[in-house]
């Protein structure tokens, strides 16, 4: 007998016990993986500690602040590695996020439909490329044609500039920051996309209906309201460039020096350890030196991410989203 | 019922808005058209010629065809979805956004075909504000940048003035008292209605000559409705204004004209007292006295 029931205000009740329940549990579920987040960054710290104790102790402080690295005559100092990943990595940005940008707003407010997917497809390439394979095409192909054909303009042109000065090696920290761009690229771009295409339509037509050209909208629409987002956008990319090892490695020259000139061969962290992993041996000195730098590249990372949060408390303003 | 009456002697005192740059002196406009609101003597701000509007396959206006008086209020009532928003935005080029969006027909500006060749739509909306159904104020932007943000656009770089814009264009639009406390907060602070109020000077903000408003107050409680009302008939000293409502009693107590719309089509145009009083057609009386809609 299936009558159906008129309805009636009250006639329906859901059969489930209590669905505050069902809340509780999401709560503690995800408070527990974010939680498990942070143990999993702790252990890996941990870890880190515990293999580079013994440079710790033989070294302290100094190992952050000397600047020679010498493993055959027991000489270790991270700082020419920290000084390559932070110039490589800002190169990389400086480059990488303009160019990401105006490729996203390009996708997102100029291009016509049929050109878009083409393009987006193409980023998307470029994001999957595995970087052995794009270091050695920077190995063989990029480093030496700029090397011939662009690094000794620049220096006629910018060479008044003491990053320009100097010997040019097409194997140096600029080319690896050029390397780091392009992989930057299409990180930057995607995230980027997805950020300006949340923006809603009608902010666009409130600009509009002031009057506004294009390039104005996506100013005072666009930007301002995507801003924080972008933000956000950038870090990861900040992120990937400090990390990346495989292609800076083949094409920064890997030697232990600070030299102002960026057409210096340099070295980075991730890529000192992955050099020289190989070559330790267990129980050594020089091993636990490597493991201290991959504790340094950690905290390197955390900090600078801690102080792109603070620029974002600071300077970007607020949120655009609706109040609750 | 008092606001029927427009004051034509003031109309084309030196003091009106910059004339169009292409229009000439555009010759009397006299068709017989069934929709034109009687007594136009003087050019219309806007003059509307079998407008045709599409999205797609889907035809949204159907060869509507009409006068809007300078320099008086304007109302376009119908049931949802007839089309107000649409024709209201065929007005200063907003269907130019729209990919799928197709304008036939002719929409005149003071004599200028705002469709024709050579006009760019950036100049036609400097000249035709509007205020959208659904408030949409910049939400980063503090209150005071969303007012001059227009100005500051055409190149008002003096704070001064601006300040003294901003304020004038927050008191017309009733929201001054409760936000110059405030006017470095983000927008996104401020409550619905005051965002909606926020849009409305900022559509003032930059003098338009035409000032196109959809449903503006419908976020609005009763005091603040009265505020906009009030401006709305303060503004028509200057402005040509056309609003979309669909509270009729606002529409009879701000309006001089009103545009019945049906299903796409244009029913009946003439003064709000005869469309509220004897509509001529059937549907438009069924409608105002709300037998259907
Ligand atoms: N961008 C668009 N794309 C496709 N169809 C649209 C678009 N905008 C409006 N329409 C259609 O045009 C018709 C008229 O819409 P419009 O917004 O003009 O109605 P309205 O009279 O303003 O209604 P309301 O009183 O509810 O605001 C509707 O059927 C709507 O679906
Ligand atoms: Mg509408």
């Amino acid at each position: 007998m299936s009558e159906t029931a008129p309805i009636r205000p009250g006639s329906w009740r859901p059969k489930r016990g209590g669905a505050a329940v069902g809340d509780h549990v999401f709560k503690w579920l995800t408070l527990v993986m974010a939680l498990a987040v942070f143990a999993l960054i702790g252990a890996i710290g941990w870890q880190l500690a515990v293999g580079s104790r013994e440079a710790m102790s033989r070294f302290g402080w100094h190992f952050l602040v000397s600047t020679d690295w010498d493993p055959r005559r027991q000489e270790f100092g991270a700082l020419p590695f920290i000084y390559g990943t932070l110039v490589s990595s800002a190169i990389a940005l400086l480059i990488a996020v303009p160019i990401s940008i105006a490729a996203a707003l390009f996708l997102t407010e100029l291009a016509p439909p049929w050109l878009r997917q083409p393009v987006i497809t193409l980023i998307e390439l470029l994001a999957a490329v595995p970087s052995v394979i794009l270091g050695f095409w920077g190995l063989s192909v990029m480093a030496p044609w700029l090397g011939q054909h662009v690094y000794p303009h620049l220096q006629a042109a910018l060479g008044f500039l003491p990053i320009f000065r100097g010997a040019i090696s097409p194997y140096c920290t600029l080319s690896a920051g050029l390397i780091l761009a392009i992989m930057v690229i299409p990180i930057v771009t995607s995230v980027s996309r997805e950020i300006l295409r949340s923006v809603p339509g009608l902010q666009r037509e409130a600009a509009y209906a002031l009057g506004a050209t294009r390039w104005e909208v996506t100013r005072i629409a666009v930007l301002s309201y995507a801003k924080r987002g972008l933000f956000g956008a950038v870090i990861l990319g900040l992120g990937r460039a400090l990390g990346e090892t495989m292609a800076v490695t083949m094409v920064i020259g890997n030697s232990a020096q600070i030299v102002a000139s960026l057409f210096g061969s340099g070295q980075t962290l991730s890529s000192e350890i992955a050099n020289e992993f190989g070559e330790a041996l267990p129980g050594t000195v020089f091993l636990s030196t490597l493991f201290e730098l991959g504790l340094v590249l950690l905290g390197v990372t955390l900090v600078v991410n801690a102080l792109a949060q603070l620029v974002l408390k600071t300077f970007a303003g607020p949120t655009a989203k609706q109040r609750p | 019922m008092n606001t029927i009456m427009i004051d034509r002697g003031e109309m084309d005192t030196g003091a009106s808005p910059a004339e169009p740059p292409l229009s000439g002196q555009a010759p009397p406009s006299t068709p017989a058209l069934q929709s034109l609101p009687p007594s136009s003597s003087t050019a219309p701000a806007l003059s509307v010629k079998d407008l045709c509007v599409y999205f797609g396959p889907n035809q949204v206006l159907r060869s509507v065809s009409l006068e809007v008086p300078a320099r008086a209020v304007t109302a376009i009532i119908g049931p949802s979805g007839c089309g107000k928003s649409t024709f209201l935005r065929s007005l200063n080029r907003m269907h130019d956004l729209v990919p799928s969006a197709r304008v036939e027909g002719e929409v005149k500006l003071f004599g200028q075909d705002i469709y024709g060749p050579g006009v760019e739509a950036v100049l036609v909306r400097r000249r035709v504000g509007m205020v959208f159904q659904k408030s949409n104020p910049f939400p980063t932007m503090s209150v005071s940048d969303n007012v001059t943000v227009g100005l500051r656009l055409n190149g008002l770089r003096r704070r001064a003035l601006l300040a003294e814009r901003m304020e004038q264009s927050l008191v017309m639009a009733a929201l001054w008292d409760e936000v110059k406390d405030r006017l470095n907060a983000p927008a996104i602070s401020l409550s619905g209605g005051q965002q909606q109020r926020l849009c409305i000077a900022r559509a003032l903000a930059v003098q338009p000559e035409v000032l196109l408003m959809d449903e503006p107050a419908s976020a609005l409680d009763p005091l603040a409705t009265a505020k906009i009302e009030d401006l709305i008939l303060s503004l028509k000293k200057d402005y040509t204004i056309v609003i979309v409502t669909h509270n009729m009693q606002q529409a009879a107590r701000v309006s001089d004209f009103t545009a019945f719309f049906y299903l796409g089509e244009l029913i009946e145009y003439d003064t709000t007292s005869k469309i509220f009083t004897s509509p001529s057609q059937k549907r438009t009386e069924d409608y105002v006295t709300g037998r259907f809609g």
